[in-house]
Order: structure tokens, then C-alpha cells, then sequence
């Protein structure tokens, strides 16, 4: 039940190569595909959750042949289309494009410097009380899918799905993306970073004393007994 | 219970194939749909190209070691303390800072796809954002740093951060020895891009 993307702990990728500070796009079309993707995502036609899950629901054998920013062009067409702002005959190029009635919320030149340093912040006041506090033991949920749709976006990695662990710190109450990538809203609740002992998590541990730490919202968690 | 749409047949296999012409076709669709301004996909690319970059996360790393107040406040509230230096923005909206020490070594990853504090930082480098590291370095972060050179003491723990939320990770390096009297400026010099992700030391290079 799992998606590629979810390749935490995975084995058999080779080394991790080192590369000089000032390579930041390795083709001519690299940035392109990086801007279009930061402009388009500016005019509000999807949130930030569903282009994210656009790019992992790509199937397994485009996810695996895609390079890093064919990933991001991909998803854009996807969701693009999953919500109606472009039509399978515009992306094939057979009929002419309609003008979009989104177009008065494009990004201008003028103001880009302005939308990149706002930002988009995810923290919401929210109903939902929190139940933890730092010190506390948590069990994560068993399946890392999402609880109300089969498939769905979740940020909850396979490797710690059902491991237990311990609350280290409240970051506040943030958007769940599990809600928000489906059209339930941004249902704020509260988010901890949770950590977890190397040997928690995996089979053979480097060091007995190592750890990963997660951000987890709450409703991922249960109290340990 | 509901389920997710089908994958197959996906809308962008209708576009050209080549990765060059599918970002032309894509950008020139939404240009016509009037979704898009060219002149801003110039702004963005030499936004981060040129004006956003790893040096912004060395001026605070610098900073935090040159003054024990500013280090204080930017591990108590780093998000804060960071838009003081005008380093607040898109992918940095809610940051936090991790001090690497004697006992502890942090290194920051996004298993699930490439979070990265690109106002501190920019954008990521093509290794952060590869399988391997993605894969590797919360099972094996040991051996994901002998790739980049670094042999960790026996007593010093890794602590892994997966930045599976919005929160975004600036590890603070360890200052080196023998750097007492250097100024900011001289002091961002040692500081590595590397280094604020953890898979580096500073002063290494």
C-alpha cells in the first residue's frame, strides 16, 4: 500500500554524490520547469498539498524514468487538469486554448519578489486541543496511507508507520495534509516532532544511540501503553 | 470509503516527451491561457540563481556563533529571528534550528519528496533531492557521510530530522577551533552549504 515516493529506509541506491555549491540546475530547461511550477502554483488553482500529491500518484514506472524536475512538469499537467484549469485536448495541443477566468490572479514580473518573500505560512488556529506534551510516548499509526481515502496523500513514512516513539517538541497547530490534499479543508491540528530510536525503526541500527525525528500530526498518533 | 483517481492514462503523456519541449509546451498552453507571465519565470529563476542562496543560511550560522543572544533566540523561535534578517519566504515560512555538538550531529532530509529551507539555502542540491539520500540517510547516516567525507567520533549520536511537515531544518555546525577573533564575514566563509544540511563540517574545505 505504499507509493515510491515513500522511500525512506529503502535498499540498493548507491552512493550519494557531493556536488559544488554553485550547481544549482543541471539542464537549460531545469529552471524553466522550476518557475513555471512557482508561478503557476501562485495563481491558487490548487494548494500546495495536492501538488504534492499530483507528483506522487505519477504512476510507478513515470516516477521511477522521471528525473527530479519531470516529476515536478508531470504533476503540474496532472493537477492542472484534475481540477479543471486545463483540458486534455489543450495539453495534446488540438484545439486552440480558452483563456482561463483565473487569469486576473497570474503572477506578474512586478510581483514576484513580493509572493516569494510572503510566503505561504500553514499555521492555523484550530479546535483540536492538544493531547501530548514534550516527554511523552506515542505510537505511530500502523498503515502510512491515508485514513479516509485508499491512496491518498500522507506525510506519515512507511518506516516509522506503527514504531513507537517520543514527543520531543509542539511545533503548534498546522494544515493536515492528509485533509487538505482531498478537498476536506485545511482541518488545523496540532503538529509535534516526534523522535525515534534508530533501533525503533530498523533492523540493523548504525549506532545504538541514533535517532530520526518526524513530524507527525496528532491524529497519527496514539498514546503508548 | 473513497478511493484516489487512477493514475494510468495521465494527462502528461499528451505533452512532447522531451523534457525541453515539454516545459516550453507547458509554459506556452498557460501563456495562451493567460496563467502565467513569462517576464515573472525570468524573476523567479534569477531570484534563486542569484539572490537567494547558502549564503544567507551562513550569515546566521555566523552570527549565532559570534553572539550567544542571537544563538539563543534563533533556538528558541529560529522563524522569527531569521525574518529579522529578511530571510523569511516561500519554503521558510516555519523554521527551527538544530545545534550540532559534542554528542549530537543533526542532519535534515525529506524522505517523501525535497523539503528545503530555500530562503536560508536555496535550492536544494541535486544530491538532497536524489534517491539515494533520500533512501539511505535515516537508515544509514553514517555511511551517507563517509560519501561526503566525514567520519563522525564513536560518541556522537546522528539525529536524523525528516521534514515530513512544513517545518524546515537549519543545522547549525559546530564552530571550529582556532577561529576566536574572526569576524562574521570571515567566519561565513567556513560555512558550507553542506554543513547546514548536516552532511558536512564546517571549516572542512
Amino acid at each position: 500500500m505504499s507509493r515510491l515516493h515513500d522511500m525512506g529506509g529503502r535498499f540498493g541506491d548507491g552512493p550519494v554524490v557531493p556536488e559544488p555549491e554553485d550547481v544549482i540546475f543541471h539542464a537549460d530547461w531545469h529552471p524553466r520547469a522550476m518557475a513555471l511550477t512557482v508561478a503557476t502554483g501562485a495563481v491558487g488553482a490548487f494548494n500546495l498539498d495536492m501538488s504534492r500529491h499530483a507528483r506522487e500518484s505519477l504512476s510507478p514506472k513515470d516516477y521511477m524514468r522521471f528525473s527530479y524536475y519531470e516529476k515536478w512538469l508531470g504533476g503540474l499537467a496532472n493537477v492542472l487538469t484534475q481540477v479543471g484549469v486545463v483540458t486534455r485536448e489543450e495539453l495534446a495541443g488540438t484545439v486552440d486554448p480558452t483563456p482561463s477566468p483565473l487569469a486576473e490572479r497570474k503572477l506578474n514580473a512586478d510581483r514576484v519578489a513580493g509572493v516569494l518573500a510572503k510566503g505561504g505560512p500553514v499555521d492555523r488556529p484550530s479546535d483540536v486541543a492538544p493531547v501530548f506534551a514534550a516527554g511523552d510516548l506515542v505510537v505511530a499509526r500502523r498503515f502510512a496511507d491515508n485514513a479516509d481515502v485508499s491512496g491518498g496523500h500522507t506525510r506519515l513514512p512507511s518506516y516509522a508507520a506503527g514504531a513507537r516513539g517520543r514527543i520531543l517538541r509542539l511545533h503548534g497547530t498546522h494544515v493536515f495534509p492528509d485533509s487538505n490534499a482531498h478537498g476536506g479543508g485545511e482541518a488545523p491540528e496540532p503538529l509535534y516532532a516526534v523522535v525515534f530510536a534508530a533501533a525503533e525503526l530498523w533492523a540493523h541500527p548504525e549506532h545504538p544511540h541514533d535517532e530520526v525525528v518526524v513530524d507527525m500530526w496528532q491524529s497519527y498518533l496514539t498514546a503508548a501503553t | 470509503m473513497p478511493h484516489d483517481h487512477p493514475s494510468h492514462d495521465d494527462p502528461h503523456a499528451l505533452l512532447p516527451s522531451d523534457p525541453a519541449l515539454r516545459v516550453k509546451a507547458l509554459e506556452t498552453l498557460l501563456t495562451k491561457k493567460g496563467l502565467i507571465d513569462p517576464a515573472a519565470l525570468d524573476e523567479i529563476i534569477d531570484t534563486y540563481e542569484n539572490k537567494i542562496g547558502p549564503r544567507n543560511g551562513a550569515r546566521v550560522v555566523a552570527r549565532a556563533w559570534s553572539n550567544p543572544a542571537f544563538r539563543d533566540a534563533l533556538l528558541k523561535d529560529a522563524t522569527a529571528v531569521v525574518a529579522d534578517l529578511g530571510f523569511y519566504g516561500r519554503q521558510g515560512e516555519h523554521m527551527m534550528a538544530v545545534e550540532n555538538t559534542d554528542k549530537v550531529h543533526n542532519m535534515v532530509v525529506c524522505t517523501l519528496c525535497s523539503c528545503y529551507p530555500w530562503p536560508l539555502l536555496g535550492i536544494p542540491p541535486g544530491w538532497y533531492k536524489s534517491d539515494a539520500y533520500r533512501a539511505r540517510v535515516v537508515r544509514e547516516p553514517r555511511k551517507v557521510l563517509a560519501d561526503f567525507g566525514v567520519i563522525l567520533p564513536e560518541e556522537t549520536a546522528v539525529r536524523v530530522w525528516d521534514s515530513t511537515a512544513e517545518m524546515r531544518y537549519l543545522v547549525i555546525p559546530q564552530r571550529p577551533a582556532g577561529t576566536e577573533g574572526m569576524d562574521e564575514e570571515a567566519l561565513m566563509a567556513l560555512v558550507s552549504r553542506d554543513s547546514m544540511i548536516g552532511t558536512g563540517l564546517a571549516g572542512a574545505s
